[in-house]
């Protein structure tokens, strides 16, 4: 049992979740892109030296 | 402990650790996620009790993060590990952000429940105090063209904050019972009933764990990051020579 | 000691003839008291509400202000490398330099909280505190600041990088020197949150000081 029925307090309730969700998928997207694209950068450079 | 400052046993430590951390995280927040959806409706605060389960999180983790950023700058300034700068600089998005979302999450708990959205609390005041000193790092560590310059300053500056955030509390604290305000803050809320304690701990272990999984990520990259430019740094030198 | 006579001397010199001085800090927060009553209104109940507030505003900005150069032109010129030559420690060159800031600028802006203050519609009897606060609490500001500028030595950016800094360490200060005020003017003992302004300040002292000199450290390996 889910309950998504916020009654009065629907337009506090969703946008704190939803900015919460929002902020945290930011943060984590930016640490997993940063990671990918240094990662690969390094794999480039060294894929040179050979 | 020390073992870990050398970068290369470092990622060799950590590296079976980032997966299972990022896998823990996302089960324990979903759950706790549809746990905080099915708890009863609070008798006082009717459906925003809902947003204490990231409300909460949020603030403690921002305190928490702010604390192991002020240890890795005192680290650093000791031990001049640039490991332990690295884990300084990128502890600070994610401890802005919790910060900045409990400041957010309050607001919007605040004004159903007090009929405002802002009041000038002590706890309040010290949360935005806290983000500020957040700003305060990250610009002073992306002010110089030397990178270890900035780390330096930098740290002195974490390490200061970390001294003056107990100062600022109490200072807060004081100058709050000086002004009296309606007492907002203790309109319920005070003890928590065990139907809403257990999903709140599932959110808060869940936060704790992203946290160290994306402080832990991003810790690899900028070793990743530093040997790039080092050897971008050889070859140019090849280059010239 | 005589060392440390001179650089004082020195920077006193500096801070008093040089660019305006201290003319430049006052005049900057009798502009600033301008603004607030052709702002908030003319009637003096309001502003003498406001008044703490505004004085302190204005005094963490004028010293503020003026400590943008603390150390910037002598890293540039290299008194600072000559300095650390010298037999002053670092943490000596950070404590004379905020005590010739505090001297110099600190101590006029202080008295120039009389007139404003006045102006702002306090009452004769709360001057004194007025100033008394202003006084220590622009100390706690020339260290706290001192500690900025040498943080912020050779950065990109100067005065605003000093001022996201620093403001958020000032804060105490201001709590405790406008707690005072209004305890008098509550008609209470300003005495503990006078103590409390003080024990800032040495915290203030001791922390911007050692840090500072960390600072100075920093920019020269």
């Amino acid at each position: 049992m889910i309950d998504l029925d916020m009654g009065p307090y629907a337009a506090f309730v969703w946008p704190a979740w939803a900015v919460t969700v929002g902020v945290l998928v930011a943060v984590v997207a930016r640490c997993l892109t940063q990671a990918r694209r240094w990662k690969r950068e390094l794999e480039r450079l060294e894929g040179d030296n050979q | 402990m020390f073992g870990l400052a050398n970068p290369d046993r470092f990622m060799r430590v950590t590296r079976p650790l980032v997966g299972p951390l990022w896998v823990i995280a996302a089960v324990l927040l979903a759950v706790g996620s549809v746990w905080a959806f099915r708890v009863p409706e609070d008798a006082l605060q009717g459906d925003t009790v809902r947003i204490l389960f990231i409300h909460v999180p949020a603030a403690s983790l921002g305190l928490a993060v702010y604390a192991s950023l002020g240890i890795s700058c005192l680290f650093y300034l000791i031990f001049r590990h640039s490991l332990a700068d690295a884990a300084a600089r990128a502890a600070v998005l994610p401890g802005a952000a919790f910060t900045g979302l409990a400041l957010i999450t309050g607001a919007l708990w605040g004004q159903p429940m007090w009929g405002t959205w802002w009041v000038w609390d002590a706890r309040l005041t010290s949360m935005l105090v806290l983000f500020l000193l957040y700003i305060a790092y990250a610009v002073l560590r992306g002010a110089f063209d030397d990178e270890g310059r900035g780390a330096r300053a930098a740290s002195v500056l974490g390490l200061v904050g970390l001294i003056n955030l107990p100062i600022v509390k109490f200072s807060v604290d004081w100058w709050n019972t000086l002004h009296q305000p309606a007492s907002l803050l203790r309109a319920g809320g005070t003890s928590l009933d065990p139907a809403y304690l257990w999903p709140l701990l599932v959110m808060m272990t869940a936060w704790l764990l992203l946290f160290l999984a994306v402080w832990l990520t991003a810790i690899r990259t900028e070793v990743v990051r530093r040997r790039v430019l080092a050897i971008r740094a050889r070859r140019a030198r090849e280059a010239q020579g | 000691m005589s060392a440390a006579l001179l650089l004082l001397r020195r920077e006193m010199a500096l801070s008093w003839n040089g660019g305006g001085g201290p003319l430049l800090a006052c005049g900057f927060l009798l502009s600033l008291a301008v603004i607030v009553p052709l702002g908030a209104g003319p009637r003096l109940d309001q502003l003498a509400s406001l008044a703490p507030g505004l004085v302190w505003l204005a005094l963490s900005l004028a010293s503020l202000l003026t400590l943008e150069r603390l150390f910037e032109r002598d890293f540039e010129d290299g008194t600072l490398d000559l300095l650390a030559l010298g037999p002053l420690p670092d943490e000596g060159v950070v404590v004379l330099k905020a005590l010739a800031h505090w001297l110099t600028i600190g101590l006029p802006l202080a008295a120039m909280t009389l007139p404003v203050g006045i102006s702002l519609g306090l009452t004769p009897a709360q001057l004194p505190l007025l100033a008394l606060t202003a006084a220590v609490g622009a100390l706690a500001f020339s260290v706290t600041g001192a500690l900025g500028a040498a943080l912020a030595i050779g950065a990109r950016k100067g005065g605003l990088l000093i001022a996201v800094i620093v403001l958020p360490l000032f804060l105490p200060p201001v709590i405790f020197g406008a707690g005072a005020l209004v305890a008098q003017a509550d008609g209470r003992s300003p005495g503990p949150a006078l103590a409390l302004l003080c024990a800032c300040a040495l915290v203030a002292v001791v922390i911007g000081v050692l840090a500072g000199a960390a600072g100075l450290r920093g920019s020269r390996t």
